[in-house]
């Protein structure tokens, strides 16, 4: 008998908690403060959209994507509008190709900030959360010109975009982007540089090669486990095979990688994004789609890299002016499968960190 | 030329004239009962330091934060926000007086009763000028550390008796971080102690009218602070109340008035913190003469509270490993070296001088 041993304590996290992520909620079982075994639960935020999808037509149901990650609103517009589009066979206009980029790349800058913030704040780095909260702003207000929102966007149309940007976008996504590298340098300065912040990032929460393919992890987290996957690359949709970008990976395998690819994210999307300005067309945003869309009988699936991993949609039509079955493959829900075999054996803090880095955004979780 | 020397002498001796003048209203100056009267006068002063202080701190620590966060902080209520505390503080006042339902009641009561006590008692010993210590006692760096580390009991109380199991995990922090970090602390007062022969801190601020102690003992001084902010479970030690992961620790079923008088604890240990660094180690009320001495000495307190301010919005929350590494195995070690250089420094200059 052992006598440093303590009793049990089940410790129930959230879903109203500071530090769990939207309406997440996990029992922790903890041995003093170690924790011995975690168990999510999930639900909170569940809103049946595969189910709501089925009553609503196409073009319908392109608002409700928004409300998925609503982190990163524009992709999974993105993403529903093109299952839609391969469903139907439909070309959409160059600009409308060019302008999605923009968007999603912009979405993917957003998210990733959001990631950062919430990383420092999840560890008390207060500064650090509003200066990256501060620069997402000009995001939000270049969304805000152009479509009216800031969060939901809802920008785009199955054919194309639904509003071509005003004059005064061009200049403030000039800025932005010349902006960007002097942000990532101060997010460092006083976050990721920091003694502190290292001490509690590296090496925690081990997430090896073999452990995130058979847990079919994706997108940063996959990445900075050292594989090299990104849909982008692996099966290039819309016209990103045109972009001259790299697919950022680390092979830390710990939470510091898992927070700071996305730094590298932003490094590329920033790059992508000067491309498409340079390259842009001038022509028509929207495809000519029948008024009333009625996709032929079939099914699609469509994948794409959205900012927390790979998000797909599958289609099956019926011939009808709505969708007979919808089926979302969210990208953080699978990927938060890991939390409990990874979090394991580690203190309550770093259960902590290690859901931070994941990025988890509960709307995509729920639906 | 001499009335303004006059008149500075006045300035600087001013709270020890009026002392001085009702201790005068007494047949017997110094009988029973003006001592006893002017004991309860300087104990008003400091529970008026304690609040006062804890007012103006918290809008300062909100303000502190807008700055380094890039906003404005409080500026609605007053000018520029000053009001903010108050209309805090009243509606505290106004919020229910929850009680957990399977609390230990006495002990969940009585806790932030004797946390709010500490800075009063521990203030009461500083010097605030040239004998303006409102209880002079030989004893005082002693009696101050062992005073302020009474609070470890009360985090430990509150962790306890709130039946909660976020405060009790905040409680245990509290008692692991408190115990460890007070022996660097108390062992970094020491060169100090040892250079100046005494623990009083009247005679510890007389021996730096040359030349402050930070610049005798800068190890200590950065000791002191590191020990100091991790007593006080302030950023980058504030594990006992960490919100993302303990909700609010040992506070978390408190409401109220009797949150806010942890609060205003946690702000008068502050203060009291402080004004024990700069009485130690920035030589107190010394300072060049065109100023009062009390005010020297209030500037002091105020730049060591902006740099506690200052560290805690910028830096992230240490993790609780490293914090139990830096105490016993870096600080302990620094700070026993410390005692060792200062001893054969005070040797060798003992030679030197041939005594």
């Amino acid at each position: 008998m052992s006598i440093d041993k303590t009793q049990e304590l089940v410790l129930n996290m959230g879903p109203q908690h500071p530090s769990m992520h939207g309406l997440f909620r996990m029992v922790v079982h903890l041995e003093g403060e170690t924790v011995t075994h975690i168990d999510p639960k999930l639900g909170y935020l569940h809103r049946g959209m595969e189910k709501l999808a089925e009553s609503r037509t196409y073009s319908q149901f392109i608002p409700y994507t928004d409300r998925l990650d609503y982190l990163a609103s524009p992709h999974n517009n993105w993403a529903y509008v093109q299952a839609v589009e391969k469903l139907m066979g439909v070309e959409i206009p160059e600009r409308a190709e060019y302008l999605r980029i923009i968007f999603g790349e912009l979405a993917r800058i957003a998210s990733h900030q959001v990631c950062i913030a919430s990383t420092a704040l999840d560890m008390a780095g207060w500064s650090a959360w509003s200066y990256a909260f501060r620069d997402r702003e000009r995001i939000c207000d270049m969304y805000e010109m152009t479509a009216g929102s800031r969060l939901t966007v809802n920008i785009m149309r199955i054919g194309g975009m639904s509003a071509e940007p005003p004059e005064e976008f061009w200049p403030a996504l000039q800025s932005f982007l010349d902006d960007t590298p002097e942000m990532l340098e101060e997010y460092y300065g006083i976050f990721f540089g920091n003694e502190i912040a290292m001490g509690r990032l590296k090496n925690v929460g081990i997430l090896t090669k073999e452990m995130a393919e058979n847990l079919s992890i994706t997108g940063p987290v996959l990445r900075a486990s050292g594989v090299d996957f990104d849909v982008r690359k692996a099966e290039p949709y819309s016209i990103y095979d045109r972009f001259d970008f790299k697919v950022p990976v680390r092979t830390g395998c710990d939470s510091y990688d898992r927070t700071i690819i996305r730094m590298d994210e932003i490094v590329e999307s920033i790059k992508i994004i000067k491309q498409a300005v340079r390259d842009i067309p001038g022509g028509p945003i929207m495809a000519k789609v029948p008024k009333v869309i009625k996709p032929p009988v079939g099914e699609v699936y469509h994948r794409v890299e959205n900012p927390k991993g790979e998000l797909g949609f599958y289609i099956v039509s019926d011939g009808t002016t709505k969708p007979s079955r919808l089926r979302i493959r969210p990208a953080t829900f699978i990927n938060l499968q890991m939390l409990p075999i990874v979090a394991k054996g580690w203190k309550i803090q770093d259960v902590v960190a290690i859901f931070a880095t994941l990025d988890a955004v509960l709307g995509e979780v729920d639906k | 030329m001499e009335t303004l020397k006059y008149l500075m002498e006045t300035l600087n001796n001013l709270f020890l004239i009026i002392a001085e003048f009702i201790r005068g209203l007494f047949a017997d100056p110094h009988s029973v009962w003006a001592n006893l009267t002017m004991n309860v006068i300087n104990f008003i002063i400091v529970v008026i330091i304690v609040v006062l202080a804890a007012l103006i701190l918290i809008l300062l620590e909100r303000k502190v934060a807008g700055w380094t966060s890039q906003r404005p902080g409080p500026n609605r209520l007053g000018p520029r926000g000053w009001f903010q505390t108050i209309a805090d503080a009243l509606k505290l006042m106004g919020k229910e007086d929850v009680t957990p339902a399977g609390a230990d009641k006495f002990i969940f009561k009585i806790a932030p009763m004797i946390i709010f006590c500490l800075p009063m008692m521990t203030l009461a010993v500083i010097p605030y000028g040239r004998g303006m210590a409102p209880i002079d006692i030989d004893l005082g760096i002693f009696y101050f550390v062992a005073i302020s580390s009474i609070s470890t009991l009360c985090f430990l109380m509150a962790g306890w008796g709130s039946n909660n199991k976020y405060s009790l995990l905040g409680g245990m922090r509290a008692v692991a971080q408190m115990i460890s970090y007070e022996i660097p602390l108390l062992f970094s007062l020491l060169g100090v102690v040892m250079i100046t022969q005494s623990f009083n801190l009247g005679v510890i601020v007389e021996a730096q009218d040359t030349i402050p102690f930070i610049v005798l003992q800068p190890i200590a001084f950065v000791i002191f602070m590191i020990a100091g902010l991790a007593e006080l479970n302030r950023a980058p030690f504030d594990l006992v109340e960490a919100d993302q992961e303990v909700v609010a620790g040992p506070f978390t079923e408190y409401t109220g008035l009797r949150w806010g008088l942890f609060f205003l604890g946690e702000y008068g240990n502050m203060t009291a913190m402080s004004a024990l660094a700069a009485t130690v180690f920035l030589g107190g009320w010394q300072g060049p003469g065109f100023l009062p001495g009390y005010v020297w000495f209030f500037m002091k307190v105020g730049v060591m509270i902006f740099i506690m301010m200052w560290v805690r919005w910028t830096f992230p929350r240490i993790r609780i490993d490293h914090l139990m590494h830096l105490a016993w195995k870096v600080l302990l070690p620094l700070s026993i070296v410390n005692i060792l250089l200062t001893g054969l420094g005070i040797y060798i200059y003992r030679f030197v001088m041939g005594g």
